[in-house]
């Protein structure tokens, strides 16, 4: 049995930087991490490894650009057995579609793959997608934002979704996508021997023929669809109120001025 | 479906709203979306539809769909849908848009729309834009221009999807308008168009839990009342559920409260917690880490009470109180309480 762990680099700042030039986001010079729900993922397919006893192998794929064999090598630190990277020009510009299309496509070819854990949203495209576009590719089960795995075994799992207003729990049949959030666990920090097995760690480098992925459904040709505009966020109303003095004071200049703004 | 040439945009037509059906009943979300829905629709010549899957879903609330703008309202009622189970839903309503052909399709962006809509989108080979703030429609091909924040709210990306059809778009709770109800229009309820609805095989949802606390749903609350290191502890959490409470408020918080076991990790704000858009954000005693600013700095209304003046939060802040929230809080608390 395989768990396979999607993971991402993301730039390690939220303040995107664009090219007045080019409109494009500017990777380059970013400092670069792995996806903050990313480790939530590694840690739980480490920690179900070891529940499911022997037998499991526990794989980490990303996409990206070469030096994003940088966060495989931390996933290996962490637990992962290996690592496995997708990077080819052809796979850039990919939306969430084609993106979760070419991670199927490599989890096919890797093979024996009973579960795939994704972390809850990748924290620069932020849209939460990819998860179950994966699901949707393989025509497997799915669970969104797991906060706990009840159960485990090699042919069905038992877990606890969040939702707004609450969670519930369900059971499904393997094999299946998990997308989990921060509650799930607390993922440990890299042990002596993981960081030696992750420097020594071969990460395999695939391209699309390689994946058998098909060349009209990846990349910016296979997206349907297109980020046509960026712009920064409009500006926030900058002359700001300030209350100081007593509590009292305070207290009942705020609540004027919330109900002068219809806010109560 | 990708469009092998353009003028197969003509094959697709109307706007469709994804209702969401959970706890028994219609959700708010879904007026917000036919709302928005309905000048994209007009601005086109076409109708706005409404597909709602759920169970024992009472006509007051169909009529509603209506009265806010719908024209038809197509409705599968099986106990199917009881519970969220995301493959049978996309099931359905992949089904539907297939039959139907609708030139858009629009979700709200809660937790299941979510998780439904990128599996419908990829079933039926199509484009999906996330978390929408804003959409408008170019008259002429149908393209829709949607515009959503990524980065954790710090960029505004503007997306299209226009060699595929039908578009869809998972849209931010409580951004767009519901209209004011209209109990003249007229629009039509169709019903059962899929007589047979099996359950997937894959997935039993076994138990469903409400939060019986109140004010921990953020994604629907107006006013927010959240908490930071500042708010010292558990007891401290209580004096802000009681102002919560109070306002109608929900109780948001930031990480390090979280992790220190004062509030459980459904109330985090921020990037590895929810984003959140509510009215009113009122932050006691959180300095403002941009990792928690991610997750709140599109708020409408963002007010601060801090005994530091010069924080982020502070900076960011529309309205700020500088003081000791242990002596504003209750001072609040008793000045809404007398008026
Ligand atoms: C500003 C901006 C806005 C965008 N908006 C949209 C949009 O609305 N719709 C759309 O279809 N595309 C959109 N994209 C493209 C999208 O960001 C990319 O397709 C990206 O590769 C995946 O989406 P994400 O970052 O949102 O990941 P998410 O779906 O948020 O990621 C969820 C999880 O999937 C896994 N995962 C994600 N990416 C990878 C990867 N490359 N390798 C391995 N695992 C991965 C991780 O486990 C991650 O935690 C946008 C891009 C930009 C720059
Ligand atoms: C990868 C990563 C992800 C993260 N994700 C998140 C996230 O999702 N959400 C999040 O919140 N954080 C997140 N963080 C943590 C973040 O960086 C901060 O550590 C955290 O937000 C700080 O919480 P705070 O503002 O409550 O505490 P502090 O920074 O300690 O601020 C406490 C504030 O309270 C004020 N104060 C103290 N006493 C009083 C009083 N009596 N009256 C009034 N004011 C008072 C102080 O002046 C101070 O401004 C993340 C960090 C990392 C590295």
């Amino acid at each position: 049995m395989r768990i396979v762990v999607c993971i991402k680099q993301v730039p390690a700042t939220n303040d995107a930087v664009i090219d007045p030039e080019t409109k494009r986001i500017v990777r380059e010079g970013v400092q670069a991490i792995l996806n903050p729900f990313d480790t939530y993922a590694i840690e739980e397919a480490v920690r179900l490894r070891a529940r499911l006893g022997g037998g499991v192998e526990v794989l980490a794929i990303s996409m990206g650009p070469p030096r994003a064999e940088a966060v495989l090598r931390e996933a290996v630190a962490l637990g992962a057995d290996r690592g496995i990277l997708l990077s080819h020009r052809a796979f850039g510009g990919s939306d969430t579609w084609a993106t979760s299309y070419v991670l199927s496509q490599a989890i096919r070819t890797i093979g024996n793959v009973d579960l795939v854990i994704c972390g809850k949203q990748a924290v620069d495209g932020d849209t939460a997608q990819v998860g179950p576009g994966i699901a949707a590719h393989l025509n497997w089960p799915q669970a969104a934002l797991v906060s706990a795995v009840r159960e485990v075994s090699t042919q069905h799992l038992v877990v606890v979704r969040m939702h707004e207003d609450g969670h519930d729990v369900c059971e499904l049949s393997l094999p299946a996508v998990l997308t989990v959030v921060k509650g799930i666990n607390v993922p440990r920090v890299p042990s002596l021997k993981g960081v030696l097995a992750a420097r020594k760690s071969e990460i395999p480098v695939w391209t699309p023929e390689m994946i058998g992925a098909d060349p009209a459904k990846i990349g910016l040709d296979g997206s349907p669809t297109r980020v046509v505009r960026t712009a920064p966020p409009p500006p926030r109303n900058k002359e700001s109120l300030r209350f100081t003095g007593t509590a009292e004071v305070c207290a009942g200049g705020l609540l004027r001025e919330l109900r002068k703004r219809s806010l109560l | 479906m990708r469009l092998a040439k353009l003028e197969e945009r003509e094959n697709f037509r109307n706007i469709w709203v994804m209702a969401e059906w959970s706890s028994g009943r219609i959700q708010p979300v879904t007026l917000e979306l036919v709302g928005a829905a309905r000048p994209l629709a007009d601005a086109r010549r076409s109708e706005v539809w409404t597909v709602v899957l759920g169970t024992g879903i009472a006509d007051r609330q169909l009529n509603e769909l209506i009265a806010c703008g719908s024209d038809i309202v197509l409705v599968v009622d099986d106990p199917a849908f009881t519970n969220f189970v995301d493959e049978t839903e996309a099931r359905v309503l992949c089904a539907l848009i297939e039959k139907h052909r609708p030139e858009s399709v629009l979700c709200g962006a809660t937790t299941r729309g979510r998780a439904l809509i990128p599996r419908v989108a990829v079933q039926t080979n199509t484009g999906l834009t996330a978390d929408c703030t804003q959409l408008a429609i170019d008259p002429e091909n149908g393209n829709l221009l949607q515009t959503r924040p990524a980065f954790g709210g710090n960029l505004m990306a503007t997306i299209y999807c226009a060699n595929f059809r039908p578009q869809m778009a998972t849209v931010r709770p409580r951004v767009m308008s519901a209209r004011p109800p209209d109990a003249s229009r007229r629009g039509r309820v169709i019903r059962g168009t899929l007589p047979t609805v099996s359950a997937a095989a894959c997935k039993r949802v076994l138990e469903v839990f409400h939060s019986s606390e109140p004010g921990v749903n953020l994604a629907d609350a107006r006013f927010i009342v959240a908490g930071g290191r500042g708010v010292k502890g558990k007891e401290g959490f209580n004096l802000l559920r009681r102002f919560a409470t109070m306002v109608g408020g929900a109780v948001g918080a930031s990480r390090a409260t979280v992790d220190a076991g004062w509030i459980p990790y459904a109330h985090q704000v921020g990037q590895t917690g929810q984003t959140v858009q509510s009215q009113v954000y009122l932050a006691c005693g959180i300095s403002g880490q941009i990792q928690h600013l991610v997750g709140m700095q599109s708020c409408d209304c963002i007010i601060a009470i801090d005994k530091n003046p010069d924080t982020s939060m502070m900076k960011l802040a529309d309205i700020t109180v500088v003081g000791d929230l242990f002596e504003v809080l209750p001072e609040l608390i008793r000045q809404v309480s007398i008026t």
